[in-house]
């Protein structure tokens, strides 16, 4: 900092006082800078661990994974999907077969926006997972959405043809209902709307069944991340 | 002497003047994020580490620092602190810092902190301000554990994640909500001052004791 002056009761000239603060700041900055920097691949590294542990739990049995983007008519796997570009993932057994997407989707909660991936089975039409990824529902009751196991299990085959209703806890009958939440009934009825709005925008962009993208070669970058 | 004094200024952090229980400062992490015992633990290390590091800093730099610029200079060494936690938070332990979501980067404007600067730090040899600063830093983690640790006991059957009861006990919910920071907060509280009210009475009957006996 500055060369020491003794504490005078005149005050300090202005220039000292912008140079006390311009050299805090700029201390301040570069430490900041520092560990932005130094903190940085664990964080995007976590980031993509956390997204490949959610892919790998809502699509059962896989064990590859690769990022899909909608462009030009068709779908097409991608190393880094652009900003903003809605991405799904196509997920694949080891020996190299399409199981299904993950579909990664947001909506309005109780409290705030629900983040969730679910897996979606195209041949049957059917949902086969469900993972809450980021949520702020109320500690106890709106966050059994994810803590919830009997719901979340509920998830693992269900029809999304022609969309999943959430009906009243115990009276679920058709393939596409499910129990809602007693005392959570407007975070699991949004949890359902998220998963039905993200269908009907994805439904006319996947491909028909069979002819899914194949995995790729050289997709080693969105496979190993964080292993 | 000198001994002495600096484990003074750690003890009157850490129960006389404890921040939340006496001062009654830092009120709003303290109610926000003790809603289970490891969030409590990991507020009390961020701000320890804040706390404890602006401290040294402001002691250090305390005669180059001119008054008429100090609130700025403070808060621009928190907020290089405050950072430096967040970014390590969500590095290290990213679950603990999704939970604590907002409340990190408010350790900033955390009265506890700014008060120790202006209040202790900037008048005092940095031995002793870094003394007052981990005494006070312990007593707000001391604080918070005390009210996580019932919160997530009643409210989830647990302490640190590891169920306590059997599958009968009824949660009471309520406590993990807002409302129960306030409840358990202000039953802690009723403690505090009574066995301060108590104290002070015991030590007036044996100065009167003492008097009557002369």
């Amino acid at each position: 900092m500055n060369a020491p002056v003794k504490q005078e009761s005149a005050s300090p000239s202005s220039m000292r006082l912008v140079m006390t603060l311009a050299i805090a700041g700029l201390i301040s900055g570069i430490a900041i800078i520092g560990i932005y920097e130094s903190t940085l691949p664990t964080i995007t590294a976590n980031k993509a661990r956390e997204l490949r542990e959610a892919v790998f739990k809502v699509l059962p049995g896989v064990s590859q994974m690769q990022a899909l983007v909608y462009r030009n008519g068709e779908l097409v796997a991608v190393d880094e999907p652009g900003k903003d570009e809605p991405v799904i993932y196509g997920g694949y057994d080891e020996s190299r077969e399409f199981l299904g997407y993950a579909v990664p989707a947001a909506g309005p909660g109780f409290q705030d926006t629900i983040a969730i991936l679910y897996g979606y089975e195209p041949r049957e039409k059917l949902v086969v997972g469900m993972e809450v990824l980021e949520s702020r529902e109320t500690p106890g009751l709106g966050d059994k959405i994810y803590k919830d196991a009997v719901w979340v299990a509920g998830f693992s085959a269900l029809s999304i043809e022609p969309e999943i209703i959430a009906v009243k806890k115990g009276t679920k009958s058709n393939p596409n209902e499910i129990d809602a939440i007693t005392g959570a009934t407007i975070s699991s009825k949004a949890v359902v709307r998220i998963i039905n709005e993200a269908h009907a925008a994805w439904a006319a962009q996947l491909p028909p069944p069979g002819s899914e993208p194949a995995i790729r070669e050289t997709d080693t970058a969105s496979t190993e991340a964080g292993q | 002497m000198k001994k002495n004094e600096s484990y003074e200024e750690f003890i009157k952090g850490v129960w006389r003047d404890n921040p939340v229980f006496a001062q009654v400062l830092g009120m709003c992490p303290m109610l926000a994020v003790t809603n289970s015992a490891i969030n409590a633990v990991a507020m009390g290390m961020a701000t320890f580490f804040v706390l404890v590091g602006s401290s040294f800093l402001v002691s250090s730099f305390r005669n180059w620092i001119p008054k008429q610029v100090r609130i700025s200079c403070f808060i621009i060494i928190i907020a290089t602190f405050v950072t430096i936690a967040d970014y390590t938070l969500l590095a290290l332990v990213p679950k603990v810092h999704k939970e604590l979501g907002a409340f990190i980067p408010l350790i900033v404007a955390n009265c506890l902190i700014l008060g120790r600067q202006e209040a202790f730090a900037s008048r005092y040899p940095t031995k002793l301000a870094v003394m007052d600063a981990i005494g006070m830093a312990v007593g707000f983690l001391v604080a918070l554990l005390s009210l996580g640790a019932v919160r997530e006991i009643l409210g989830d059957g647990a302490l640190f994640g590891i169920k306590l009861f059997s599958a009968n006990f009824e949660l009471w919910v309520i406590m993990i909500l807002p409302p129960g920071g306030f409840l358990t907060l202000g039953v802690i509280l009723l403690f505090f001052n009574w066995f301060k009210f108590k104290k002070d009475e015991f030590l007036e009957d044996v100065a009167k004791a003492e008097r009557s006996g002369n």
